[in-house]
């Protein structure tokens, strides 16, 4: 198990990378701590397989460095790192039975016989493969086959990280939460660093205890998962995360309050800015209340998402979306407040902080 | 139940027509000319199998057949690895894959005929490149049966290792880039890599590429004709000497086509040995 550090790592994968935008990851400095399980979150092309990659050394960074315990391997080649990595697609040697299969990375590290044997043994009383390890793997259901790369994920005792890449993409729903459980139970027992790459934020929430939001190469927050919920420091992880994500309503300041349309509320100081930055009010739907009071809505359409129903309404010309418990009596003349303790301010989509002491 | 309905057949009936024309009935003519006797008078006698019999218990056809057979197993043991070999070390990006390919249809694109007036002229000891050069040596395809074998085993390697080369090549750029991922991940060897991955992923195409090889090679005619004129004597060549008996050649194709066709299953059934395990464990759950 080893620490991992990413130091100003930068990425293209063109070879004369002329803008920003050709880099698939601009700029990342991020320690993963020994131990600890981390998912990498973001949408498709954000850059967080890159990233993945380049800790397992398939690919090599433009700039930046990559250390396992403070020493560079940044130019060490993937088989030298001592790294699991599970991929996408589950990746099996068909000629091999499931045993062989997984025996195969610590047969060509030269592991001895006698040992290899019993983590296999172990491996697949893990993954509960026990009962198939004389097949052979060819022709195995795809959630199998799955089990079977992880198994040779976790079958090295010794590696400095397990990384996993969507690891569960092809695999059905109710597996998938089987299957999670045990990576969970796993990293409990035994300690392993692991960094989980996912486009599903249910997953990463539930894998990790630190969840990485990335976004177009960069990383924009790191955090537990109530705290990407409670406090988002860009709009992305507002949007991103939370279901339905977080309305982002432009707004105006004027001293120490923040105005909608006709109405204003007060914040608690007076923010102090740089220049003229684009200002917007993030609110999560969990926070807009609906009731008799406050600014008036018209409300366009109303989804039933079974424990509650999610409300669109139009308030000051911009749309907002509520969340309102089942069963509450929708007002003829609806009205909104919005709960001061889930109102957050961006300027050019990072979160200002309120906090009086940030202000002082 | 469905009520039972004939038209279907209707939509068979054009495959059907197509390889009664193409297939079945000049085979079957073949067949029909391999029991009967011809007169001069242009009138045909019934004469059951002794045609067969004739061919079973001549020395020749069985020397021919050892002949064809050994040439076969030779070239295959040289293509087959070779092909892969070359696949292996083919480029997989840049300009050099286009080159590549181009040059390795080449020789595919030649007839038949023309690259054995290419080897005949090749090899000759008066003004062929490869003759001159082995003359010293005491090389002449004319009249020595191992430099004869010798030269129709190179030139049916340079004319035919490339289609193998381009079929295993096929199957290589078809293998995802995370099995080579994890192959690095899992500290394997380029050898283990070649071993656990690439080969059993090239196991369709080579099954295609043996069979293939082995059925041309049998049927090698053209070639060998040309280079020279005919010795060794393989099965083709035995045939078309006896192409003015009627009765006879026909047996004798009836019996190459049988060997054709049961080596060619036997290859079939051992190669795709290990889906048929597979197949029935899926179907069974």
């Amino acid at each position: 198990m080893a620490r991992i550090d990413l130091d100003r790592i930068r990425h293209a994968y063109g070879p004369n990378p002329k803008s920003e935008a050709d880099f698939a990851l601009r700029l990342v400095n991020q320690a993963f701590d020994d131990g600890g399980a981390y998912a990498l979150l973001g949408p498709s092309g954000c850059g967080k397989t890159s990233l993945l990659n380049i800790i397992s050394g398939l690919v090599t960074p433009s700039q930046g460095r990559v250390r396992f315990n403070g020493d560079d391997v940044t130019n060490l080649p993937t088989e030298k790192r001592n790294i699991a990595q599970v991929f996408q697609f589950p990746v099996i040697y068909d000629s091999m039975t499931v045993r062989e299969n997984l025996a195969f990375p610590l047969r060509n590290r030269g592991v001895k016989q006698a040992e290899a044997n019993q983590r296999v043994d172990e491996v697949l009383g893990m993954i509960g493969l026990s009962g198939i390890a004389g097949r052979k793997a060819r022709g195995l259901t795809a959630d199998v086959k799955q089990k079977i790369s992880l198994g040779r994920g976790l079958v090295r005792s010794d590696v400095n990280a397990i990384l996993f890449d969507e690891p569960l993409t092809v695999i059905d729903p109710q597996m998938k939460w089987q299957l999670r459980a045990q990576l969970r139970e796993l990293h409990k027992r035994f300690g392993y660093t692991m960094v989980y790459v996912t486009h599903d934020q249910t997953e990463a929430l539930t894998f990790a205890s630190k969840v990485v939001v990335m976004y177009e190469g960069e990383i924009v927050q790191i955090g537990a998962p109530e705290e990407l919920f409670e406090r988002p420091s860009h709009t992305f992880v507002g949007y991103f995360i939370g279901s339905p994500g977080m309305n982002v309503i432009p707004t105006t300041l004027d001293g120490a309050s923040m105005r909608l349309g006709a109405y204003s509320a007060p914040l608690p100081v007076a923010p102090r800015l740089r220049g003229k930055p684009k200002l917007e009010m993030g609110v999560r739907p969990e926070y807009v209340r609906i009731g008799a009071q406050g600014i008036p809505a018209t409300i366009t359409r109303v989804e039933d998402a079974g424990r509650f129903r999610i409300v669109r309404a139009m308030v000051q010309g911009h749309s907002i979306t509520a969340i309102s418990p089942e069963g509450d009596e929708l007002s003829a003349d609806p009205h909104i407040t919005f709960d001061p303790k889930g109102v957050h301010l961006y300027a050019d989509s990072w979160r200002v902080d309120l906090t009086v002491e940030a202000a002082s | 139940m469905k009520p039972v309905n004939q038209k279907a057949w209707f939509l068979v009936l054009p495959v059907l027509v197509l390889v009664a024309i193409s297939a079945v009935i000049p085979l079957m003519m073949v067949v029909n000319f391999s029991v009967q006797e011809k007169a001069s008078n242009g009138q045909f006698f019934w004469m059951g199998t002794k045609w067969y019999e004739t061919v079973l218990h001549d020395e020749k056809f069985w020397g021919a057949l050892f002949r064809s057979l050994s040439f076969s197993a030779i070239i295959l043991a040289i293509q087959i690895p070779l092909g892969i070999f070359i696949a292996l070390n083919m480029p997989r990006k840049g300009w050099g894959v286009p080159a590549s390919l181009i040059l390795m249809s080449l020789p595919l694109l030649i007839p038949w005929y023309v690259v054995g007036m290419i080897w005949q002229m090749f090899g000759r000891v008066d003004i062929g490149l490869l003759g001159v050069m082995l003359k010293d040596f005491g090389y002449n395809y004319v009249g020595d049966p191992v430099d004869a074998w010798g030269t129709l085993i190179l030139m049916d390697v340079w004319h035919w290792t490339s289609l193998v080369a381009l079929l295993s090549y096929a199957g290589l750029v078809s293998i995802p880039d995370a099995y080579y991922q994890a192959a690095r991940i899992d500290g394997a060897s380029k050898w283990a890599v070649f071993r656990y991955i690439q080969l059993p992923k090239l196991g369709r195409v080579l099954t295609i590429a043996v069979l293939l090889r082995f059925m041309d090679s049998l049927m090698i005619f053209a070639e060998p004709f040309r280079v020279t004129g005919g010795d060794p004597a393989f099965l083709s060549i035995e045939l078309e000497q006896k192409s003015e008996e009627l009765g006879w050649a026909s047996a004798m194709s009836i019996i190459f086509f049988l060997i054709i066709l049961a080596i060619s299953w036997v290859f079939y059934a051992v190669m795709t040995r290990e889906d048929a395990d597979v197949a029935k464990p899926e179907s069974a759950s």
